[in-house]
């Protein structure tokens, strides 16, 4: 979740030139007019016989004569045409036999599929530059051997990642949908293959350029690629060669020209990777929104100095301001276990991942007050603090425990690192751990790999793991979501043991609310990075909400034990950087009111006692706006079930706008 | 009458060879009438998903027989197998990934309509009558698949499914990928369909709640086994077996698992 909220919400790629790639695109178009325009210009000139041979640099000759006595600077002019003609020949049949050949093999279905995979294996083992000497030496020398030599032997290298892409894009759902739907196999390969994979095909055309300008080079220079009378920069760099001791100039002009072609190959074969790759998109530059400064002082005094966690005001931000977290304040009081409920990116979990000094790379924080017991967490806080003071359990325990590593050594990791206990001492207190979080034989597991544990066990060690240091404060981000529903109620029983056990407060992630409300004492519901409301959890159990929002989530969750159908929310949330400047709801409520759109509502102590920032709930004096509420929210439920799910309420047009503008 | 559109009879399923052999269905047998949704749960490795690939023929079984509108599919060859493939369609689980995302919604759609020389432009109407069954507006099929959301990409792979006009559709797990007001989103749109085209299908799913609020009947699957099978009503009232009534008592229902020290939001 929490890198989905990083995410830029569009995830067509677009191509962002690097720096990198416009010099190689640059230098390889000066190259192209050079083979374009040498020969006309400078032809003559690298013909002619009867210079002085073996003349050193000058300002005549800049890079000296050949033994022949012809210029060096005007042939290795005149060579660019020859030499970048071979490479994209041979680039050519490269690519084109490659890739036919690996796309014949993925059509030709399983069986051929699998022998020609392994073909293709031992054809890639072959050096290309060795087989292609064999193939020049045994049919005659010459340009045209040479250029299909190297095409051929670089092919291996085309059909085997033609191959695997296409085996990894096959294995998506899209394709075997259309493969139920009954669609050929050549279409499928036209139609879903090769869109999905040609962007790194491009990316090794580049590279297989340079490499087969090496290539080339190279058999010209070792006398079996170009012949007399024709000549490419490898053939005079040959004849350089002769005489380089007493003479070097001849030989740095083919240099130089090979480098810079190579140079920009590789160049572009990098910068088209880059500027091709998903993880390099998003990041839009925006203006200063209009900045909603927190009068918020949600956060209440006297609560806030016995607690065990305080946030007050906490912002997370993008490197261009964009607020992910739009300031939340919460304090937790020891012993207590406090929900936080919302959709993905809503931000919950960034907000207690900042409670953790655990967020991701480009994101930070701020707050006005954030600390856990006496640690301050606005500086930079001890890191043996933070791992002992702290403990934390994640979603999903077979990504949690590093899967090469013995269970003993990563339970015992943060006592003895941390702690300052001894080996013995540390194994002793993890066995007791993994005893009390009920993990069945807790001595073997402790020389067992975390594969070998089920995915309960593994959660249950994953909590005993959190609780070996004795943590003030317990984040459990998403628990149970990758859990059987059975074994999620062991492992919701088996945190509560830990919080009575040595009252440990919990802050409990979860967007499942049933989940929530079983557990938890007090529950805050957040949208769109702001806290919406805060209540009791047998508030929520009742269902006795008093924000628009939490009303609709709950409307929306089925129930096990009821027939009342879920009420979907017409709209959806806005994306952080299009945060409307009043109600981040208001867009979607059904009670919107014009200054809903303008001002941002405070948390507020409603008639219920529950807090809520909602500018209709939140009037005490007006007595008649709670019971609007009561009556909206059934209401919309009813014309959802009635109606064809879509457009129902009027506020739909308005959220369906929106969601235009947002795309 | 009803007809009876798909029907497993001694589904047997196992991977692997020799010791490390994996029995995955043990002699499965279901039956399903035409404008009847069966909701399928069980916990992972329960066998949900691989009875899902059995029904639509991406796996074969060992032993037993598919029947679809009587016709058998086991016994079936390569052809039939891919005559007999476009009358059971599947909605999968990630409608991220079930969408190609260098393909107009139009596209996908057409292809589902013909797909040996489907184009969007042949099929104008038949798409926009799909988009309307699922209610999104027809200038959505110009568009590729990143420019929706969660709930809309599934609705869209659920217009894709009805293109083919099948008989049967098997959902698997196709809401447990989205957050809880999407997933009402799309179960609307099943609902709407399962009463407006007397929709027939396998509703596949670990969140009995879900379940519940879709299907008319319900069969409870355990270590590659159906345990329980019947109306919807009287399993979630009276559930028989011993499997069924744990995973029922599991669901958090809300209710707090212990008693409540006496906590209020501070004021």
């Amino acid at each position: 979740m929490t890198v989905a909220a990083v995410k830029p919400a569009a995830p067509r790629r677009r191509l962002r030139p690097t720096p990198g790639l416009i010099a190689g695109l640059t230098v390889m178009a000066a190259l192209l007019l050079l083979a374009l325009v040498a020969p006309w210009i400078w032809g003559d000139e690298a013909e002619a016989l009867g210079g002085t041979p073996y003349l050193p640099s000058s300002s005549e000759h800049w890079f000296g004569t050949d033994p022949q006595g012809r210029d060096v600077l005007a042939r290795t002019l005149v060579a660019t045409r020859t030499t970048l003609l071979m490479c994209f020949g041979a680039t050519a049949i490269a690519a084109v036999g490659g890739i036919g050949l690996g796309a014949a093999i993925w059509v030709a279905g399983p069986r051929v599929r699998e022998i020609g995979q392994r073909l293709i294996d031992v054809m890639i083992s072959y050096p290309a530059v060795l087989l292609a000497m064999i193939v020049a030496a045994v049919l005659s020398p010459g340009a045209v051997t040479s250029v299909v030599a190297i095409g051929l032997a670089t092919c291996p290298a085309f059909a085997r990642l033609t191959t695997n892409l296409a085996a990894n894009i096959a294995a998506r759902d899209f394709v075997s949908t259309a493969r139920l739907l009954g669609v050929p196999p050549l279409r499928l390969l036209r139609r879903h293959i090769v869109p999905n994979i040609a962007e790194p095909l491009l990316v090794l055309v580049s590279v297989a350029f340079t490499v087969s300008l090496k290539a080339l080079s190279g058999l010209s220079f070792l006398g079996i690629g170009v012949q007399i009378p024709s000549y490419d920069w490898g053939k005079l760099l040959a004849d350089g060669l002769q005489d380089i001791y007493n003479n070097p100039a001849p030989v740095i002009g083919p240099s130089v020209a090979i480098v810079l072609a190579g140079l920009a190959g590789g160049l572009i074969g990098d910068g088209l990777a880059a500027a091709l790759s998903p993880n390099e998109g998003g990041g839009r530059a925006r203006g200063d929104r209009a900045k909603v400064k927190a009068a918020l002082g949600a956060l209440d005094a006297s609560a806030a100095a016995g607690a065990v966690a305080v946030a007050d005001d906490l912002v997370v931000s993008l490197p261009d301001g964009t607020r992910l977290v739009d300031g939340v304040s919460l304090s937790i009081a020891p012993g207590e276990i406090v929900g936080v409920v919302g959709e993905s990116g809503s931000g919950k979990s960034l907000t207690a991942m900042s409670l953790a000094k655990l967020l991701p790379e480009p994101l930070r924080s701020d707050a006005a007050q954030l600390r856990v017991g006496d640690l301050d967490l606005t500086g930079n806080p001890s890191r043996s603090r933070l791992a002992t003071e702290i403990g934390i359990v994640y979603q999903d325990p077979s990504s949690s425990f590093n899967p090469v590593l013995k269970l003993g050594g990563q339970l015992t990791e943060t006592l003895r690192v941390h702690g300052g206990v001894g080996r013995g001492e540390a194994r002793r207190r993890a066995v007791e751990q993994l005893k009390l979080a009920h993990v069945t034989h807790p001595e073997a597991r402790m020389k067992q790999y975390p594969h070998e544990l089920s995915g309960g066990q593994r959660q249950r060690a994953m909590i005993a793991s959190a609780m070996l240091t004795k943590p003030k404060l317990l984040i459990a981000d998403e628990p149970t979501t990758a859990l059987d529903v059975t074994v999620q109620a062991e492992v919701l029983k088996l945190l509560l043991e830990a919080n009575e056990r040595d009252g440990t407060a919990i802050l409990l992630i979860s967007h499942d609310i049933a989940v929530v409300s079983s557990v938890c004492d007090r529950v805050l519901v957040m949208y769109s990075g702001r806290l919406v409301e805060e209540l009791t959890a047998g508030q929520l159990r009742a269902k006795d909400a008093q924000h628009p929002y939490t009303r609709a989530l709950l409307a929306a969750t089925p129930a096990v034990d009821e027939d009342t159908e879920p009420a979907s929310i017409p709209g959806r949330p806005p994306q952080p950087a299009d945060r409307p400047a009043g109600c981040a709801f208001a867009p979607r409520c059904a009670l919107v009111r014009p200054v809903c759109h303008e001002e941002r509502p405070l948390l507020r102590i409603t008639g219920t006692g529950s807090r809520a920032a909602c500018h209709v709930v939140g009037e005490p004096a007006e007595a008649g706006a709670p019971a609007a509420v009561e009556a909206g929210a059934p209401a919309a439920v009813h014309e959802t079930s009635d109606v064809p799910a879509g457009p129902v309420l009027p506020e739909q047009g308005a959220a369906q706008d929106a969601e235009e503008t947002a795309r | 009458m009803t007809t009876r559109v798909l029907e497993l009879d001694g589904v047997d399923v196992s991977f692997g060879f020799g010791s490390r052999r994996k029995h995955v269905l043990h002699d499965v047998g279901l039956t399903l009438d035409e404008g009847r949704t069966l909701g399928l749960v069980g916990e992972s490795g329960s066998g949900k998903s691989t009875l899902a690939k059995v029904v639509v023929g991406l796996v074969r079984p060992a032993a037993g027989r598919i029947l679809i509108d009587g016709e058998d599919m086991a016994g079936a060859g390569r052809e039939r197998i891919a005559r007999l493939r476009r009358r059971i369609q599947l909605i999968p689980q990630d409608p991220y990934a079930s969408l190609n995302p260098r393909m107009t919604v139009g596209d996908a759609l057409a292809e589902a309509i013909d797909p040996l020389r489907g184009r969007a432009e042949a099929h104008r109407d038949t798409i926009a009558a799909l988009l309307a069954k699922v209610s999104m507006d027809a200038d959505a099929a110009d568009r590729y698949p990143h420019a929706f959301s969660g709930g809309q990409r599934q609705r869209i792979a659920i217009a894709r499914a009805l293109a083919v006009g099948p008989e049967v559709i098997v959902a698997d797990e196709v809401t447990s990928a989205l957050d809880c007001s999407v997933q009402a989103e799309v179960l609307g749109v099943l609902r709407d369909l399962r009463a407006s085209m007397r929709l027939t299908m396998l509703f596949i799913s670990h969140d009995l709640a879900v379940v519940r609020h879709v299907s008319d009947e319900v069969a409870v699957m355990s270590g590659g086994r159906i345990v329980e099978h019947e109306q919807r009503d009287r399993i979630f009232a009276s559930p028989q077996h011993d499997y069924t009534k744990l995973l029922l008592a599991s669901v958090p229902d809300g209710k707090p698992l212990r008693e409540r020290r006496g906590t209020a939001v501070s004021k």
